[in-house]
Order: structure tokens, then C-alpha cells, then sequence
């Protein structure tokens, strides 16, 4: 099975260069876009059939010399491959429509099979070379997409952000992986696995991997590059960059700190734990007061992975206690979620980017009413959003749920940090919850519902099909997942046996598909059955009550209280739906400064409201951390204007000083 | 021992600290003063109970104590004061009720973090009241520093002071002499801070303790 | 098995029943207290019939959406109404959800809820929802903390063994239970849109919050929406009834008296409640809006505080 992976990225590599060689013709578009659909159609299907067989592993005499290129296809890289092959499907699908619109496909077709390569060969690395290669390699190709419109340059800034913070995550893992490597220099994932790290050096390698992979994944205060980055590339890049390539860096988190270290004390468990709640909080609070849709997700995105740590975190914890039970709950409901926030997240970008296709904005602002010029993209978007939001009977709600009943197994943990902060992890859980769902209301009810505020959302029109296709995939997707979650749980059940050692009970032998954790009288939940309920008693409600009453409909104008206004202008804004929410919430994160504008009597000037936010985490680390490096940049300054004697005698001194050091360490 | 005693005494402790994260909440001083009232009037009952499980008659005393003057007399001397003040009435918490009271909820997790293992060996009864306690103290310190306003700051005081005597009776064994000049020291605080609104409200024309820093010397 | 299924049947047949009634019930009381006569107990039910009876008026610009809504909070209310022990624990389908699918469901409803609001495209109903959302942004995760103090205590976060386990003596008084019971108390009050979150009663544009958002609604579509709130008020009382004041409550496997017992014992403190909640809204005031963040936050604090202290010692 692993050649097959390995034939899938060597064909993708051939793909980057057909699409280099397409140039701007149709035929480049179909062909790529068509071939990675196929291709990552495969990989879906290798990825799905390893999670349940034993590990393969191969050797390939390729790179560094007498390390050679280690790969493996085990159950952990078989559940990861099986979601990248599922988002870059849909995303290729998506982009066989969407990329008719692409100004530039010259930009976007060489480097996006590559993009797909590299995070290929991150799931199937097994040594510390091929992995950080592939690492880099998924970091460049994404990189080289979100710069794919350079002109704007927001773009530009984005990407010049992303550059230095996906050059600081590689240098965290390599480091992470020289510490574990030691001296011995054991660079395969075997001679990591074997080797028994002292305590001190186990605690660095779980920093470093917290910190690199953290920050590509996007976690507080790492986060700053990905609300940039994402909204930049593509819509199709943008739902990979968000549904899979924040897996790709999760799984790079996981394979190290729960699969090479093998276990971390308790307090790298509480530090995951403070980390993803407050990733999750600060996360949906920016995405509450986002204008731009896409930009929007990108904070989303931020908070899901909060969500996803806090799981880890959680069977972090449990593991570090000998909880098995609770370590494979909670474990299997972040993968749970990170498949879930795949499917939505992906969704909801192929909606902003059909929105952004159709009206040429991705400003909330200009939109409205878009449900009834694009009804289709709009019901695959309320399902996104009802998913996002952890509601009932989609996907996120079944995962949610299952987190909550990790938290609710409360076994007896010595350790004060994690007595207090699991049940306050539990609290901003539900706090994040109730924000997305504040969230997708505004983002639903401005973009979709009302009417349209500007020219472009009235004359919009609906996607193409290749866009519907993917997008009612994936809606269809997270409805099944949701009222199927045994389904997936007991898909989990392999990795999570292959991780920790043991797994959730078998949920398909539950009667009527029931979910049961842990056992009957704790919690179970039945979303089929629920839904099927709901949508039973909604139905016979509308039949009988049309049947019993008057039974007629008739059009009129809004009633609005008796104040019937023509201009759609008077609607609730985006901003001003979010204004109670930023009010009640300053200070987490970000502070809101409003100040009115009143020009003097007889100005003819109008009044303004300037409502301006400043981000917290930017002002207070990155801004100093900026201003540091000018500085230290100022002095250095001195350096580039020597002789070339002055220089010489550097190097003279640098190379004595390696000598002497090497000499002083014999 | 789980009895039903037990639970009573942890129910009362545990109103005494639901009457304090009230006084954190109120926004108005009336509404503060009455809950100040109910405070005392909780720690009366609290009092009473144990003196009741105890079987130390001394307690009803202390009890008696609290219910006349910390439930009755104080706020009513406070009410008095804010009217003859003409006080403004909404209180000006530093930083917001809501992080307010989430800096309570840490300081009751660190008083039964740091007590609960403390008072292990201790009776059961005493041990988890104690801890409650120290969690009056020092949410009433929070108050005092949170609220800008002296008859707030008066308030979280004597709230404080609530803790303090709930954690004596808990622990069995306080003199009556001690808990009797505790109660006349604090109404002696009380009669000096009361004069001393007075004269701030005086010389200064409000009660914002605020105002009282621009005139010490030595800031320049 | 039978008896499962009938009990189940009975329950989601009086929970839909008797709602109105409450309504009326709270009403009537309301109104003596301000020395009215008021309108008569069964008013709710002749506004219903009202309702059914007229044509429905829809703005010219809503969408299926809009006209959907209705009939989806409904549901979602009515099963998690379902779910929810009146007068027996021995329901059929309680396992198909348990506390915090309960919220979650509700949570649905008011989703759906708030986007109608925004569909018509007019201010009032994006006041409304934008309002509600933040209102929910805080009674939501109080809730689900209370689910956690609750099913900590009993361990379990079905409703029915919880309900079970509290008729049990040795749970005894526990202080995160009062905490619980204080913090629910608010977040009913703020998720039924009474006083003092918001006034029932009220047409005054600025300051209502759920009836902002059902302005455009009409005919059979009011009438599903009001019967949705009048069963979400129900829903509430008997949750907090069988949480915190079981006894009466039948049993799983009960027989014939206990059942009928436990129903009038139900109807009592349905009663209980009714009256409470409108001497409480007689003698209060409705907040400003921005109070209202501190009062649901206030529930949060507590029900945060009670799971602390669950999690830190058994005891409590």
C-alpha cells in the first residue's frame, strides 16, 4: 500500500509540471485539478484500508546518504492520509470550477500538486530528514499559493508573515528532532521511539514540538500568521490550508509527543489544556468580529484547533495518570473533531469562494440575501454553519459531546493544575460553542439572509456545478457523520489502539446505533434517532397545523413595527450585530476603542463612528518582538560597513573559538 | 461521618461564599448593603449551626452577635450614612464585574487548593469550612481592592471579617473573650471609618478614594 | 416496554397539552398581583385557535428559511420537551439524548430562531438576534456547567438516572448543587425571555429581545413559535423540578398510583413554580441590556465555581 502513496506523490510532482507547462489554457485546469481529485481519491482509499492492517514500512536508498528515506503507513498515518485525501478531493473538485475565475492559474496549478506531495510525505515519514523535508516542502508550496495574487498587498503582508513563522515552526521541529536524535545521532522514528529520554531533555522535545507544530496548526499566541495567510490563497488553497494542512501539523504533533516521547508528565498536559482553551476563546471571539468572510474562517479555523488541543490535552492527561479509559475518549474525540472540522471547514470555504466568485467580494458588508440568488450554495452553507456551531444532528455536535463526556469522567487526579483546569477547559469549551454559534448566525444571517446590500449580492448567481457537487458532498458528509458517529469512532478505534494502547468501546453493536462512551448509565446519545424525531414532529406539526387552521399565505410588505424603510441600509450590519458581543467581551484578547467623530456647528462634515480594535497578543508580543529585532538589527547595522581585514579576522576568530570549544569538550 | 449535619454546616459555609460573590456582583450600594446583611445574617445561622453540632452554647452568643450587629445594625448605620451622603450609587468596579468575579472563582480555588491538603488530618467537618472560609477572607480582599468606592471598600471589610469568625467557630475552641473583642474592634473600625467618610466627603466633596491619591505628598 | 412507550407517549402529549395552560397561569397571577383581573387561564389556547384561524402574512422578501423556521424550533423544543421526566423517569427514548443534547437542542432552536430574525432584512429583527446570541453566548455554557455539576454529582448526564439518582437520600445537601440551582434559576430566566432579561409583555421596539425577532411572523407560523415558547418555559420547570425537587417523581417500572401521584405531584409544583416566577417578575425590574451580560455571567461564575468544586473535593 505504501507504493501506491509513494506513486500518488510522484505523480503529483508530474502534475506540478504538467501545470507549469499548461500555462493559462482550460486544459491545464481540468487536467490537474482532475488528476489530484483521482489521485487523492486514492490516497483516501490507501489511507482508510491502513488503518485497520498492520504497519508497512520502506526503505529507499534516496537523501541523505547513510540514512537513506524511511517511510511507514501505520494506523495514526493511515486515519490522517484517509482526511487529506478526503479534503484535497473535495478541494480539487471545488477547483475545477472554481479555477475558471482564476486571474492568474499560472500562480496556483504548478505549486498546488506540489502542496498536496509534500503533506503526503510528511503522513508516511519515519525518519527525522524526510519528514522535516517534507515539512518545508508543504510550507514553501503553501507559501508560493497564499503569494499567488502578490500584487495586493495585503497578500503580500500575509505572506511575508507566514514565511517567518513557517520558517520559525520547521526550526522548532528540527530542533525538536536533534534533541531526540542525541548524540548517537538515531535520526529514524524507530531509534526515537526506542530510546528512553532523560526527563529534562523529554520535557524540551515536547516544547519544541508544541511550538512547531503549534504554530503551523495555529494555536494561541502562534496563531497570528494563519487569519493572514489563509484568506490570501485561493478559495480551494484556503480550504486545504485550513481543513487538512492544520491536521498535517496536528499529526506532527501527536506522532511526537504522544507516539515517539511515549508520555509527558502532567504539567505538558495542563500546559496543552490552558493553551487550546484559550486558542478556542480567543479564536471564535476574533471570528465574531471579522468583516471579511474568508478571514472569518481563518479565525474559525483557530478556535477548531483549540478545540482539538483541548482533546489531546485531556487525553494528555489521563495518560499521565494510567486513565486509559479516558486518555482513548478523549483522544478519539479530537480526531473525531479534527475529521469533522475537515469536512465543515473545507464547506465553508468552498462557500466563500463560491460567494466571492459570484459578487466578486468577500466583504460581509456588500452581501445580503444571497439565499435566494444562490440557494443551493446557501442550504450547503447553513449545514456548514450548523456543523461549525456543535448543533445537533450535525458532526460537531457529536464530537463536542464526546469531549464533554471526557471532562465529565473526572477521575481521581492528583495534580492541582489539572483538578482546576479540566473543568475549566470544560467551561471555555462551551463558551467557544456558544460563540460560533453567535458567529455563524452573523456570518449566515448578513451574508445569506436579508437583502443584499450592494449591486454585486443582487445580481449574484448561483456556483457552477463542479462547486454545488463539492460542496453538497461535504454537506452530505457532515450530516452522516453526525448521525453516524459510531461510524467514525470505531474507525478511531485502530489509531487510537495503535497510539495509547487501547480504544472506545465498538459502538455499531450498540443497539439502534447508539453512541455509548463509556456505558449506558453515564451517557449515550442517539443523533438518528433525534433527528429522525425532529423531523418527524416538524412535518406532522406543519401538515396538521395547515390542515387545521386557515391554511392560506399571502404576500405583503415587511411590517417592521409600521416603519416600512425602502433601503436595504437599515438592516442589522455585520459590525453591528457583533457590537454587543465586542462590548461584552473586551479585553479577552483584543481591546475595542470607539470614538464618535462630531464635527462642530455648521460643519457640513458628517458624523462619524470610528470603530477600531486592537489585537492584544500582536500589540504585546509580536510588536516588542519586532521593535527587539530592529534594534538588534540597528547595532548589527555597524558590521556591514568593515574592511575587508576586519572581516577576514572574523572568520579567523570564529574558526579558533569552534577549535577551542571542540578542544575544551575533548 | 457524612451526616446530615455535616452537610448543613458545608451548605451554610457554602452560602456565605454565594452571599460573597453577590456583594462582587452588585453594582448599586443599597442592593450591596442588603446583601452585606444577608451575609451576616448567613454567617448567623452558620454560626448557630455549629454552636448546635458543637454543643458549645458560647457559639449562640457569637451568633446572637453577628445577627444584631452585622445584620442589622452595620448596614443599617451604612444605609444612613449613604443617604446622609447623598452618595452616588452605582459602584465603579476596577477592571469589570465579570473578570471580577472570575478572580474570585481563582481565589477559591487556591484557598481550597492550599487548605484542603493543609487540614488533612483535621475533622472533616472543620476541614472543608475552613477552607470555605479562607475563601470569604479573601474575596473580601478583592472587593477592598477592587471597588473604588469607600463604602464599598467598608463593605468588602467587614465581609472579611465574616470569613474570619466562620473559620474560628469551625475549628472549635475559640474563647468567647476573643470573639467578643473582635466584634468591638470591629465596631470600633467601623465607627472610625464611618467619621472618616465623613471627612473625605468633606474636604474633598466625594467618596471616590480615588481622589485621595492626587493629594499625598511625595508623588511628584 | 409498553409501559416505556405509553409513559412516553402520555408525556409528549401533556407536556404540549398542559403549556399553554402554564402560560395563562403565570399570566393570571401576574395580573392579580397588579390587582388586574387579567385575561382568563385559558386565554394561551384561545390565542392558538387565533392564530390557526388567519392567514399568514409573510414579507415579501422572506425566504423558505423564514417560513421553515417555524415549525423546526417546534420540534427541536417538543423532543427536548420529550426528553425531559414530568412526572415518571421511565421513559422510552430517554437514552437517545441526555442533558446536554437537551441544551443542545435548544441551542438548535434558538439558532434557527435567530436567523429568521435577520431574514426579512429589518432592523428590529437583527436587534433581536443579535441580542439573543449574546444573551445565549453566556446561558449556554452556564448551562452545559450546570449539566457538568449535575452529572458529576450523579454520575451520569442522563437526565432520567440523574432524576433517579437524586431521589436516592444519601446525595444529601451539597454546596455546588445550590450553586447549580442559583446559577439555573438565572439561565432559565434569561433563556424564557422573562424579566429581567427581557419583558413578555412588551411591544416597546428598544427593548425587547425575543419578540424583535418573531415581529414578522403571522397566522399558523406565530402560533407554532408561540406554542414553542410556552413549552420551553415548561420544559424548564420540570427540569428544574426533576433535578432539584424530585420527590413525587415515578420511578422506572412504576405502578398505576405512582404514576398518578407523580403526575399530580408534577402539576403541583408546576403550579409552585408558575406563581414563583410571577411574584418574581412582579417584584423586579427589567435590566438594561448591558446589566444583563454581568446577571448570565454571574451564572456562569457560579455554575464554573460548583464544577471547581466538585473537582477538588468530593464533598461538596
Amino acid at each position: 500500500m505504501i507504493t501506491l502513496v509513494l506513486a500518488a506523490i510522484g505523480s503529483f510532482c508530474l502534475l506540478a509540471i504538467a501545470g507549469a507547462a499548461a500555462g493559462r489554457a482550460a486544459v491545464g485546469r481540468y487536467g490537474v485539478y482532475g488528476g489530484c481529485a483521482v489521485l487523492s481519491l486514492l490516497s483516501f482509499g490507501v489511507g482508510l484500508s491502513a488503518i485497520g492492517n498492520p504497519a508497512e514500512t520502506l526503505h529507499l536508498p534516496l537523501g541523505i546518504p547513510w540514512i537513506g528515506m524511511h517511510l511507514r503507513l501505520d494506523a495514526l498515518s493511515g486515519f490522517f492520509l484517509m482526511l487529506l485525501g478526503l479534503g484535497a478531493a473535495g478541494a480539487s473538485l471545488f477547483a475545477i470550477g472554481y479555477g475558471a475565475h482564476e486571474e492568474a492559474p499560472q500562480r496556483v496549478l504548478p505549486f498546488y500538486p506540489l502542496f498536496l506531495a509534500g503533506m503526503h510525505l510528511v503522513l508516511i515519514a519515519a525518519d527525522a530528514f524526510t519528514f522535516q523535508f517534507a515539512w518545508e516542502a508543504m510550507s514553501l508550496a503553501s507559501w508560493a499559493l497564499v503569494l499567488s495574487q502578490h500584487r495586493d498587498p495585503a497578500n503580500a503582508h500575509a505572506g511575508f508573515v507566514y514565511l517567518i513563522m513557517a520558517v520559525f515552526s520547521g526550526l522548532a521541529m528540527l530542533l525538536g528532532f536533534v534533541v531526540m536524535a542525541g548524540a548517537q545521532g538515531g535520526f529514524t522514528f524507530e531509534a526515537m521511539r526506542a530510546a528512553h529520554l532523560p526527563p529534562v531533555l523529554a520535557a524540551l522535545v515536547f516544547v519544541f514540538a508544541l511550538i512547531g507544530a503549534g504554530s503551523k496548526a495555529g494555536l494561541v499566541p502562534l496563531h497570528v500568521w494563519l487569519p493572514l495567510a489563509h484568506p490570501a490563497a485561493p478559495s480551494h488553497v484556503s480550504a486545504l490550508m485550513s481543513g487538512v494542512m492544520t491536521k498535517v501539523a496536528l499529526y506532527g504533533f501527536i506522532r511526537v509527543v504522544f507516539d515517539l516521547l511515549g508520555g509527558v508528565p502532567w504539567w505538558a498536559a495542563t500546559l496543552v489544556l490552558v493553551l487550546g482553551g484559550v486558542t478556542a476563546v480567543v479564536g471564535v471571539l476574533q471570528a465574531l468580529l471579522a468583516r471579511d468572510i474568508k478571514q472569518l474562517l481563518a479565525f474559525s479555523t483557530v478556535e477548531n484547533i483549540g478545540i482539538i488541543f483541548v482533546g489531546l490535552g485531556l487525553a494528555l492527561a489521563f495518560r499521565a495518570n494510567g486513565f486509559a479509559t479516558g486518555a482513548a475518549l478523549a483522544f478519539t474525540a479530537a480526531l473525531f473533531h479534527a475529521l469533522n472540522h475537515t469536512l465543515f471547514k473545507s464547506l465553508l470555504f468552498f462557500g466563500a469562494g463560491a460567494v466571492l466568485n459570484a459578487t466578486g467580494t468577500r466583504d460581509m458588508e456588500q452581501l445580503g440575501g444571497l439565499i435566494k440568488r444562490m440557494p443551493v450554495v446557501s442550504a450547503a452553507m447553513l449545514a456548514g454553519c450548523m456543523a461549525i456551531s456543535a448543533l445537533p444532528p450535525m458532526n460537531g455536535f457529536a464530537s463536542e459531546w464526546l469531549t464533554f463526556q471526557a471532562v465529565l469522567l473526572r477521575p481521581e487526579l492528583p495534580q492541582w493544575g489539572l483538578k482546576l483546569m479540566i473543568p475549566a477547559d470544560g467551561a471555555l469549551l462551551a463558551l467557544a460553542a456558544a460563540l460560533a454559534a453567535a458567529c455563524f448566525v452573523r456570518l449566515f444571517g448578513v451574508a445569506f439572509l436579508g437583502r443584499p446590500r450592494s449591486v454585486m449580492a443582487a445580481e449574484a448567481v448561483e456556483a457552477d456545478r463542479w462547486t454545488l457537487a463539492a460542496m453538497l458532498g461535504f454537506a452530505g458528509l457532515s450530516l452522516l457523520t453526525g448521525l453516524f458517529p459510531g461510524v467514525v469512532i470505531d474507525l478511531l478505534g485502530p489509531v487510537s489502539q495503535a497510539v495509547l494502547g487501547t480504544r472506545m468501546p465498538v459502538q455499531m453493536t450498540d443497539p439502534w446505533l447508539t453512541t455509548i462512551p463509556v456505558e449506558a448509565s453515564r451517557g449515550s446519545y442517539n443523533a438518528l434517532l433525534l433527528f429522525a424525531f425532529v423531523a418527524l414532529s416538524g412535518g406532522l406539526a406543519a401538515v396538521v397545523v395547515k390542515r387545521l387552521g386557515h391554511g392560506g399565505l399571502r404576500r405583503a410588505p415587511a411590517w417592521d413595527c409600521g416603519f416600512p424603510d425602502p433601503t436595504p441600509m437599515t438592516q442589522y450590519t455585520g459590525a453591528s450585530f457583533g457590537q454587543p458581543i465586542k462590548r461584552v467581551y473586551d479585553g479577552l484578547g483584543y481591546v475595542a476603542h470607539d470614538r464618535v467623530d462630531m464635527p462642530a456647528p455648521g460643519d457640513t462634515r458628517s458624523a462619524r463612528l470610528i470603530s477600531e480594535r486592537s489585537d492584544l497578543i500582536w500589540d504585546y508580543l509580536y510588536a516588542p518582538l519586532g521593535v527587539a529585532v530592529g534594534r538588534i538589527a540597528t547595532i548589527l547595522n555597524v558590521l556591514q560597513f568593515l574592511t575587508i581585514r576586519r572581516y577576514l579576522g572574523f572568520v579567523f576568530a570564529a574558526l579558533v573559538v569552534l577549535l577551542l570549544a571542540l578542544a575544551l569538550w575533548q | 461521618m457524612r451526616g446530615i449535619s455535616f452537610d448543613i454546616a458545608h451548605m451554610l459555609a457554602g452560602f456565605l461564599v454565594l452571599a460573597s460573590f453577590l456583594m462582587l456582583y452588585q453594582a448599586r450600594l443599597y442592593a450591596l448593603l442588603h446583601v452585606l446583611a444577608l451575609h451576616a445574617f448567613v454567617l448567623a445561622l452558620s454560626v448557630a449551626w455549629q454552636a448546635h453540632i458543637q454543643d458549645a452554647p458560647h457559639l449562640y452568643i457569637t451568633a446572637a452577635i453577628a445577627l444584631g450587629f452585622k445584620a442589622m445594625l452595620i448596614p443599617w448605620a451604612l444605609r444612613r450614612i449613604v443617604v446622609r451622603l447623598g452618595v452616588h450609587r452605582e459602584i465603579e468596579a476596577v477592571g469589570g464585574i465579570g473578570l471580577t468575579m472570575l478572580g474570585g472563582i481563582a481565589l477559591v480555588a487556591l484557598s481550597l487548593e492550599v487548605m484542603l491538603p493543609v487540614t488533612a488530618q483535621t475533622d472533616p467537618v472543620a476541614r472543608e469550612d475552613i477552607a470555605l472560609a479562607l475563601s470569604v477572607v479573601l474575596i473580601g480582599l478583592l472587593m477592598m481592592v477592587t471597588r473604588r468606592n469607600a463604602v464599598s471598600q467598608v463593605v468588602g471589610f467587614l465581609s472579611l471579617e465574616n470569613g474570619i469568625i466562620l473559620a474560628a467557630t469551625g475549628a472549635r475552641g475559640m474563647p468567647l473573650v476573643v470573639e467578643i473583642s473582635v466584634a468591638f474592634s470591629v465596631l470600633v473600625a467601623f465607627i472610625v471609618i464611618g467619621i472618616f467618610l465623613f471627612r473625605i466627603r468633606e474636604r474633598f466633596d466625594t467618596i471616590d478614594v480615588g481622589a485621595l491619591e492626587q493629594h499625598r505628598g511625595g508623588r511628584q | 416496554m409498553m409501559a416505556d412507550l405509553a409513559i412516553q407517549l402520555v408525556q409528549m402529549t401533556l407536556v404540549l397539552t398542559l403549556a399553554p395552560l402554564l402560560t395563562g397561569l403565570v399570566r393570571k397571577v401576574k395580573a392579580r398581583l397588579q390587582r388586574r383581573i387579567g385575561p382568563p387561564l385559558l386565554q394561551p389556547y384561545r390565542d392558538l385557535r387565533r392564530l390557526l384561524g388567519k392567514e399568514v402574512v409573510l414579507a415579501e422578501n422572506a425566504s423558505w428559511l423564514f417560513s421553515t423556521a417555524p415549525y423546526a424550533i417546534f420540534a427541536c423544543t417538543w423532543v427536548a420537551a420529550a426528553l425531559v421526566p414530568t412526572f415518571a423517569t421511565g421513559l422510552m427514548f430517554s437514552w437517545s439524548g441526555d442533558l446536554i443534547v437537551i441544551a443542545a437542542l435548544l441551542g438548535t432552536a434558538r439558532f434557527i430562531q435567530a436567523l429568521a430574525g435577520m431574514d426579512i432584512g429589518t432592523a428590529f429583527g437583527g436587534i433581536g438576534a443579535s441580542r439573543e446570541v449574546m444573551i445565549a453566548s453566556l446561558a449556554e455554557p452556564a448551562m452545559i456547567m450546570i449539566v457538568f455539576s449535575v452529572a458529576l454529582i450523579a454520575g451520569s448526564t442522563q437526565l432520567s438516572v440523574v432524576a433517579e439518582h437524586m431521589l436516592t437520600a444519601h446525595v444529601g445537601l451539597r454546596v455546588s448543587l445550590a450553586l447549580a440551582l442559583v446559577a439555573l434559576l438565572i439561565v432559565a430566566l434569561a433563556e424564557n425571555a422573562r424579566i429581567p432579561a427581557d419583558n413578555p409583555a412588551t411591544h416597546l421596539e428598544l427593548t425587547m429581545v425575543h419578540e424583535a425577532m418573531v415581529l414578522e411572523y403571522s397566522g399558523r407560523h406565530l402560533a407554532m413559535i408561540e406554542l414553542g415558547v410556552a413549552l420551553k418555559l415548561l420544559l424548564y420547570m420540570s427540569m428544574i423540578a426533576c433535578i432539584f425537587f424530585p420527590p413525587g417523581l415515578a420511578g422506572s417500572h412504576a405502578a398505576m398510583p405512582a404514576l398518578v401521584l407523580g403526575a399530580a405531584a408534577w402539576l403541583a409544583k408546576l403550579a409552585v413554580a408558575g406563581v414563583a416566577l410571577a411574584t418574581f417578575e412582579m417584584s423586579i425590574a427589567k435590566m438594561r441590556v448591558f446589566r444583563l451580560p454581568n446577571f448570565v455571567g454571574g451564572a456562569l461564575m457560579l455554575g464554573l465555581l460548583g464544577v471547581l468544586l466538585l473537582f477538588v473535593s468530593r464533598g461538596m
